[in-house]
């Protein structure tokens, strides 16, 4: 009787359990000792959501492209977040010629097309030149394998760009001109920040099209038959290699662009270990949604986001913790760690079966 | 010519030449150009530079005669190869000077000593590209053409190449060390940081001459100690390790200090190497957050013995390690409760967060009261006994010499016992180690604590080596760092982390300009190992069984593959 009580699983999962508790404790008193104390004006915390759902929706591209190739491969790409950093380095020499001819301000839409593009385009060939080299001859080996490949792409692509491009801070151009200001709707002037808008509704759009491509085209039907069963999907006539290509070129291409618009909202810091801690966060956003699912990272990505700016403002201040922003990246892994503790297969999880976690 | 497989020499020459021309946009040719290898010929840059043609040219050869060629067919294939690798480097030197003079303010190290390199000063761009296709076409001919030479005659040349690169490359280190013995025997040997030319070939003859000798008395002085009886080769077995400890404490007299510091932080690199080695070469358990450990060693070591206003108690060293090395346990048993039910990549990325936290942890304002916040903790001091200081890193040496043996001791005893056939059984298969009555949880939580005590053992001593710690001293790059030299010496290995730290941590500390590409050599080197020989340079016999078996039933699986 009494190792049914005491068995071993059993201590581990009460300290989780007490651990949970805790965290949701903390979470609680904070929150209520911040929102009582009336620091904050409602306009603030407006401004504070705004730039947690623009941060958030770079954070579910990124996401994007680590669930699309863990729906098929069951591999981390860990390297993903300097798939982000090529592209968002890249395009800004191309950023900053369009900035200084002027072409930027005269037609800001058709450049910042071609600038998404053209990001898009570099992430999705290094994508598939990664996938290539490195990834492809792995199929199939002990899973420990090709995440230390990945660890290695990771440090091989940020010091290839650090040798290609120079150490030193790139910046993209400031703000394009008819992105200055803020939002108003009627007369009344939001904290919202125009760029923030244009965030948001550009993630928006690339993700509205990545959903369309995965569930409406013939492409996607494959991609997802794939992620289903490979050997069946092969039997059905479809090329496994070509899927596996398309998705990494897909999941480059969103991360070239994310690379882009994060430019555009934050033009500062951009340099060639800049993919580090947006890889993580937007890994950590493709897990909180439910690693495989895309819908999920785009609430993931949008949450984490969210969590992140509202976290040391209600959270920790509310705690009496000083210097509370700083503690904004431990947030983000916090979360991660939370989050892989304690509901792995994530907020839209599907069945995620031990073997996967 | 039916022999040939164009597509194959095709391949293979575009690949070397992409190779060299992503070695020079990177600038890697140009750093390493400053360091020569003999004097007034050779260069390291150089030598990169020439590799690659060489290489592509000996595998085509190697190639072709196996598809049964003939010599000169393989020759010819050289000759392809060779000109082909020339192509995008011939784009590399034509493309900033005629069509886009822009290049250089984006690929900072497209830069004139580029150019002035790849085109061995010459005056023009023209002869000097010729100069170059006609060199690298050579190469590749020459790479071919090593297939003429016997087998028995190749392997002693190219060990004596080898050493004369070796020799050559270190030659700086070897003046200083020189120097205070004899002032003649390096005005003979060197010329300015390199060897000379003539000593580079004598060194080359005798190597190859030496190489020669041994390789043919190998087989017969083994065959001897096997003939002896058992008592005696124990006895031999015995008299090398004590020769080899009597040569470990001899060493820092013969190398001075700053070899001695190369050796130290070696030394702290194999502590950590083979606590890591516990988790991720013996269970399997890829953990990224080694660093955790390392920060709680050196931050309990700083915070109980600093004297300075954030010390508490200012103990000395010897009492501090201790708990050092217990809090490190402590925190790896506490670190590893959440992540019991995580395998592969999930527990390597939550590990990596728990670094992250606890680097951003000791950066902060909240802990900056206890542990110095960004501006660390100061004026540790030096370990000492009585009134001697381990002042030195030739003294320090020691201690982390010990620190050494005292862990690899336990590793070797771990390696061999029950519990280390646990961990290596839930390594393999987690499910079967459990069908098996294996206490998964017991053993994994053992492993993390383990594993976790020579890290905090080596933070202690790193922490009173540097006699200040900062909060960036402590981030993911050491946990990669030491998961390299795992995956390079092989994953399981005693000996092989013992090489890994010294090739990984050593050479790097050697070779100065080496230090910008440091990371980007680790990344290519974790795809290569990973591609090409997953169970490291030194494998566990065991490690290699078990990858070869996959092997095995993989081919078994799908023949196609």
């Amino acid at each position: 009787m009494r190792s049914r009580y005491f068995d071993n699983i059993s201590w581990v999962s009460l300290i989780l359990g007490i651990l949970r508790i805790v965290i949701l404790v903390l979470i609680v008193v904070g929150a209520y000792n911040t929102l009582s104390s009336g620091k904050y004006s409602a306009e603030a915390w407006v401004g504070l959501i705004a730039s947690g759902l623009a941060q958030g929706s770079i954070y579910a591209l990124i996401a994007l492209g680590y669930t699309l190739v863990y729906g098929i491969l069951l591999m981390i790409n860990f390297a993903h977040g300097e798939i982000f950093m090529a592209g968002a380095m890249t395009a800004s020499f191309l950023a900053n010629s369009f900035a200084r001819s002027g072409f930027l301000n005269q037609s800001p839409v058709l450049a910042i097309f071609i600038l998404l593009c053209f990001a898009g385009l570099v992430s999705a060939s290094i994508a598939i030149l990664l996938e290539r080299i490195a990834y492809r001859p792995l199929r199939g080996s002990p899973r420990l394998v090709p995440l230390i490949t990945a660890i290695g792409a990771s440090f091989f692509l940020q010091y290839t760009f650090r040798g290609l491009y120079g150490s030193g801070f790139q910046s993209y151009p400031g703000t394009v001109d008819a992105l200055k200001g803020n939002l108003t709707i009627g007369s009344l002037q939001t904290p919202i920040t125009l760029t923030q808008v244009f965030v948001f509704f550009c993630a928006f759009a690339l993700m509205m099209a990545l959903y369309w491509l995965v569930e409406r085209t013939k492409i996607g039907m494959a991609m997802r038959a794939v992620s289903e069963n490979k050997e069946v999907a092969a039997l059905m006539g479809i090329n496994i290699d070509r899927i596996i290509v398309i998705t990494f070129a897909l999941g480059g291409f969103l991360a070239g662009a994310a690379g882009v618009i994060n430019g555009i909202y934050r033009p500062q810091g951009v340099f060639f270990r800049m993919g580090f801690f947006p890889g993580v966060k937007a890994f950590t956003a493709a897990v909180l949604g439910g690693i495989g699912s895309v819908p999920g990272a785009m609430l993931g990505g949008l949450f984490l986001g969210l969590v992140e700016s509202l976290g040391p403002n209600l959270v920790l201040e509310g705690l009496g913790i000083p210097g509370a922003n700083q503690l904004k990246d431990a947030i983000a892994f916090t979360m991660l760690v939370l989050v892989l503790i304690f509901r792995p297969q994530g907020i839209l999880g599907e069945r995620l079966a031990e073997k996967k976690a | 010519m039916k022999n040939i497989d164009w597509r194959y020499v095709l391949r293979l020459g575009l690949i070397a030449g992409v190779v060299v021309a992503y070695v020079s946009a990177i600038g890697v040719l140009v750093t390493f150009n400053s360091r020569s290898i003999v004097a007034g010929v050779l260069t390291l840059g150089q030598l990169i530079l020439y590799i690659a043609p060489l290489w592509a040219g000996y595998l085509v050869g190697k190639k072709v005669l196996a598809d049964g060629g003939s010599y000169l067919e393989s020759l010819l294939s050289g000759l392809g190869v060779g000109v082909l690798s020339m192509v995008p480097v011939l784009g590399l030197i034509i493309l900033p000077h005629a069509l886009l003079p822009n290049l250089r303010r984006i690929f900072v190290n497209i830069s004139p000593d580029l150019i002035t390199l790849l085109t061995f000063q010459q005056e023009s761009l023209l002869s000097g590209s010729l100069l170059l296709v006609g060199l690298m076409t050579a190469l590749g001919l020459v790479g071919s053409a090593t297939h003429l030479i016997p087998t028995q005659v190749r392997r002693p040349l190219a060990i004596a190449l080898l050493w004369v690169v070796l020799v050559g490359m270190f030659s700086e280190l070897l003046i200083q060390i020189l120097r205070p013995l004899n002032r003649t025997l390096v005005t003979t040997f060197f010329q300015g940081n390199a060897l000379k030319s003539n000593i580079a070939l004598a060194l080359f003859a005798i190597t190859a001459a030496l190489n020669w000798i041994v390789t043919s008395q190998r087989e017969t002085v083994k065959t001897q100690i096997k003939q002896l009886p058992s008592d005696y080769q124990k006895g031999l077995y015995i008299a090398s390790l004590v020769l080899v400890f009597i040569l470990f404490m001899l060493l820092p007299r013969v190398v001075g200090s700053f070899l001695s510091e190369v050796l130290v932080n070696v030394g702290l690199y194999i502590l950590m190497g083979l606590g890591l080695n516990i988790a991720i070469g013996l269970a399997g358990l890829l953990d990224l957050g080694y660093v955790t450990n390392f920060a709680i060693g050196a931050y309990i070591m700083g915070v109980l013995t600093s004297t300075s206003s954030l010390g508490r108690g200012q103990l000395s060293f010897w009492v501090v390690i201790p708990i050092c090395i217990v809090s490190a346990m402590i925190t790896g048993f506490l670190l590893a409760l959440p992540v019991l039910r995580m395998r592969g990549d999930y527990l390597a990325i939550t590990t990596l967060g728990f670094g992250e936290i606890i680097r951003l942890l000791a950066l902060s304002d909240w802990l900056r009261p206890l542990i110095g916040g960004a501006q660390g903790i100061v004026f540790i001091p030096k370990p000492a006994i009585f009134d001697f200081v381990f002042g030195t890193s030739s003294q320090l040496y020691y201690i982390v010499f010990f620190g050494c043996l005292l862990v690899l001791f336990v590793s070797v005893r771990l390696n061999n016992s029950r519990t280390g056939r646990q961990w290596m059984a839930l390594r393999e298969d987690e499910d079967a180690a459990k069908a098996m009555g294996i206490d998964t949880i017991q053993t994994k939580l053992l492993a993390f604590t383990l594993s976790a005590a020579s890290g905090g053992l080596a933070g202690a001593i790193f922490a009173s080596k540097l006699g200040t710690i900062f909060p960036n001293s402590f981030d993911l790059l050491v946990s990669i760092n030491v998961l390299a030299l795992i995956i390079v010496g092989g994953m399981g290995s005693i000996p092989g982390i013992m090489v890994g730290a010294l090739v990984l941590i050593g050479l790097p500390e050697l070779l100065r300009e080496f230090a910008e590409y440091r990371l980007l050599a680790y990344g290519v080197l974790l795809i290569v190992m990973m591609l090409a020989r997953p169970e490291g340079l030194i494998p566990s016999e065991i490690r290699q069984r078990e990858l070869h078996d996959e092997e095995v039933i993989s081919t078994v699986e799908n023949p196609s593959a």
